[in-house]
């Protein structure tokens, strides 16, 4: 089975490798480093793409993990039974929900509300940082960033609530039994010994997050650009692809599978950092260390 | 409790099928055509779908995936017919091969869109503003161009946001052939075809998607197809033509633009109409196509497509006014009629 599945992603990596052969002859390395797309004149350049996809998947992490978190200590922690059961069940059926359907709710009811609730807060308290500046149109990277951290958030919550009600209660009661809270106890025993697990379900979740498609290409604008602003409209590589890929061809069709091979590599990248840090947490519970 | 109920829906199943399979032989299965391209005519071709099915059978199966992504697929036939709003370009027809023809269906109008609060439908564009606000040259409403013409509308001083197709689009292919001819600096700059690289604005997929960023981002300005903006109740705007008049986008305006254009109607109809000559035209409109090959290579589904296009240029014209599109004059159905007729398979002609 294990052979199968490498031999499928060696495939894949052929085929896009091939698929990409007149995009990486023609601009090489500079793919990732120039900013324009035209396909008129037939020059290609990704940068933007793969800002928006890392900037919008960061802030979709940096939402998710800690509410993701928080869930999950709660759900395994302190809920009782009653409520672990449905909550976790809804919680869980936020991954059920396709891309678009999210993409429709984004353009019709989340846009509008991070444009009318929840920018205008920020722009007055935190307007004069770069990260949120411009005018807050609704359709951006923030949007974007929000609509990623509810998609990533079940995986999160899932994974980890099933890691830390896998802990032993002998570590549990080891650290009620030398005085500590239920805090305490949480931070101490429970989570240190999930570590690897946890550390596994955000990497999971921006494994996700990078590959979205439907749901950011309808809420983040779609213009090729690079700004600091989390206002601002972007794009990313998976949207690029499926907005375009539709009537490309010649070069235009080499650039996009271009990007698709980069978004490939960085997504198998991210996965292999995430094994190796796993592997080094994997290396004993939290208090005695090997 | 469940399990003999799901039993019986398995069994009642396979029943179903394997009955299903015994009673069709191959020459009683109804036909289905499969077509892809412009969402710019969608809703008619959903309606015709509907009512040619239920008259005749035959079941046509039409994906909205824009103009480009029709023409694509036409050219590496994986469907029947395309649909298009920008014709193929000379260098597409030869990389298809065979003899692609674009048939006219109807002509709808392509509007400027808006959403500004506390104003209502009817403002007064020009060209060169138009061309102006798309270069990203006027940014903001109150701009005096803008309120030379609209002298009662209370324009804001807020930023123009632009919307347009992220897509390869028909409709795009219509908005920027306009363009280009009132605009040279747009014609250097920019140019034309299904997609184009814009100089400002936020894009959307398909005309659903711009239709969706207007009516959920104020003070946004972008272009749709008549019907989404009708049917959407969208505001839109009025285009100044050639002759002075600020003119409202409507099925008799669109009519007349066509008529206009008639008399320079190439054979192979691949022709824009936009900017047209005379009074009362509405100058940004265009013809939607449905494209064959006319060499089919399967006679019975080649029969059927002849045949269907043939009732939607005669029969099917009358679903077009209620859903907004002007349907195509009497003198031009008849050189379409010519046209199908020059439609073989296997060496012989389809129709009679």
């Amino acid at each position: 089975m294990a052979g199968v599945v490498l031999v499928i992603m060696a495939a894949m990596l052929a085929a896009l490798t091939v698929g990409a052969w007149p995009a990486i002859r023609k601009f090489g390395p500079a793919f990732l480093a120039t900013s324009t797309w035209d396909p008129v004149a037939g020059q290609f350049g990704a940068l933007p793409f793969v800002y928006g996809t890392l900037v919008s998947s960061a802030v979709a992490l940096a939402l998710a993990v800690p509410l993701g978190l928080g869930v999950a200590i709660f759900l395994a922690e302190l809920a009782p039974g009653w409520l672990r059961r449905p909550v976790g069940l809804l919680v869980e059926l936020l991954a059920a929900i396709p891309s678009v359907v999210y993409g429709l709710w984004g353009i019709f009811v989340l846009a509008p509300w991070v444009r009318t609730t929840l920018s205008p807060p920020l722009k007055a308290t935190l307007g004069f940082l770069p990260l949120f500046e411009g005018p807050p149109l609704g359709i951006g990277m923030l949007t974007a960033g929000l609509i990623l951290a509810i998609m990533v958030v079940p995986f999160i919550v899932a994974v980890s609530t099933e890691v830390m009600r896998a802990v032993p209660t002998s570590q549990r009661e080891a650290a009620l039994s030398l005085g500590a809270t239920l805090w305490e106890t949480t931070r101490t025993a429970v989570i240190p010994y999930a570590r690897s697990g946890i550390a596994g379900a955000i990497f999971l979740s921006l494994a996700r997050a990078l590959g979205e498609t439907m749901a950011v290409t309808m809420v983040i604008g779609n213009i090729p650009q690079i700004r600091a602003s989390l206002f601002a409209p972007g794009y990313t590589i998976a949207a690029v692809i499926a907005n375009e890929f539709g009537e490309a061809g010649g070069i235009t069709l080499a650039a996009l599978v271009f990007a698709g091979l980069v978004l490939f590599l960085v997504t198998l990248l991210v996965n292999l950092v995430a094994r190796l840090l796993v592997a080094r947490m994997a290396a004993g519970p939290g208090l005695i260390r090997e | 409790m469940l399990k003999p109920l799901s039993w019986f829906a398995a069994l009642a199943l396979s029943a179903a099928v394997v009955l299903g399979a015994a009673g069709t032989t191959p020459a009683q299965q109804p036909v289905t055509l499969t077509g892809a391209g412009a969402t710019f005519p969608f809703p008619l071709y959903s309606k015709w779908s509907q009512v040619y099915d239920a008259e005749r059978g035959v079941r046509i199966n039409y994906q909205s995936v824009g103009s480009g992504a029709g023409i694509r697929q036409f050219m590496a036939r994986t469907v029947d017919f395309g649909g298009t709003d920008g014709p193929m370009t000379d260098e597409q027809i030869r990389q298809a091969g065979g003899r692609p023809l674009h048939v006219p269906m109807v002509a709808g109008a392509v509007v400027p869109v808006y959403n500004i609060p506390g104003v209502g439908t009817g403002l007064n564009f020009t060209p060169d503003v138009l061309a102006d606000i798309f270069l990203g040259k006027i940014t903001k409403w109150n701009d005096p161009r803008l309120l030379k013409d609209n002298p009662e509308a209370k324009l804001p001083a807020a930023d123009i946001i632009v919307a347009r197709r992220a897509d390869g689009s028909g409709t795009t292919a219509i908005w920027v052939n306009y363009l280009s001819k009132v605009s040279p600096e747009w014609r250097t700059k920019v140019g034309e075809g299904t997609s184009v690289n814009w100089p400002v604005g936020l894009g959307g997929r398909g005309n659903e998607g711009v239709a969706g960023l207007v009516r959920q981002t104020p003070n946004t300005l972008g272009y749709v197809e008549l019907a989404y903006a009708m049917l959407n109740r969208i505001p839109f705007g009025n285009v100044r033509n050639r002759t002075g008049q600020f003119i409202r986008p409507s099925l008799s305006t669109t009519t007349r633009a066509m008529e206009g254009a008639l008399r320079v109607i190439p054979e192979d109809y691949r022709v824009f109409f936009t900017d047209p000559e005379g009074r009362d035209v509405y100058p940004i409109a265009g013809f939607t196509w449905i494209l064959i090959y006319g060499e089919q290579p399967d006679p019975v589904k080649g029969k059927a497509l002849v045949d269907f296009l043939l009732w939607a240029v005669r029969d099917g014209q009358k679903y077009a006014p209620p859903l907004l599109y002007a349907p195509i004059p009497r003198s031009l159905v008849a050189r379409v009629e010519g046209t199908l007729r020059t439609v073989t398979a296997q060496g012989k002609v389809l129709l009679p």
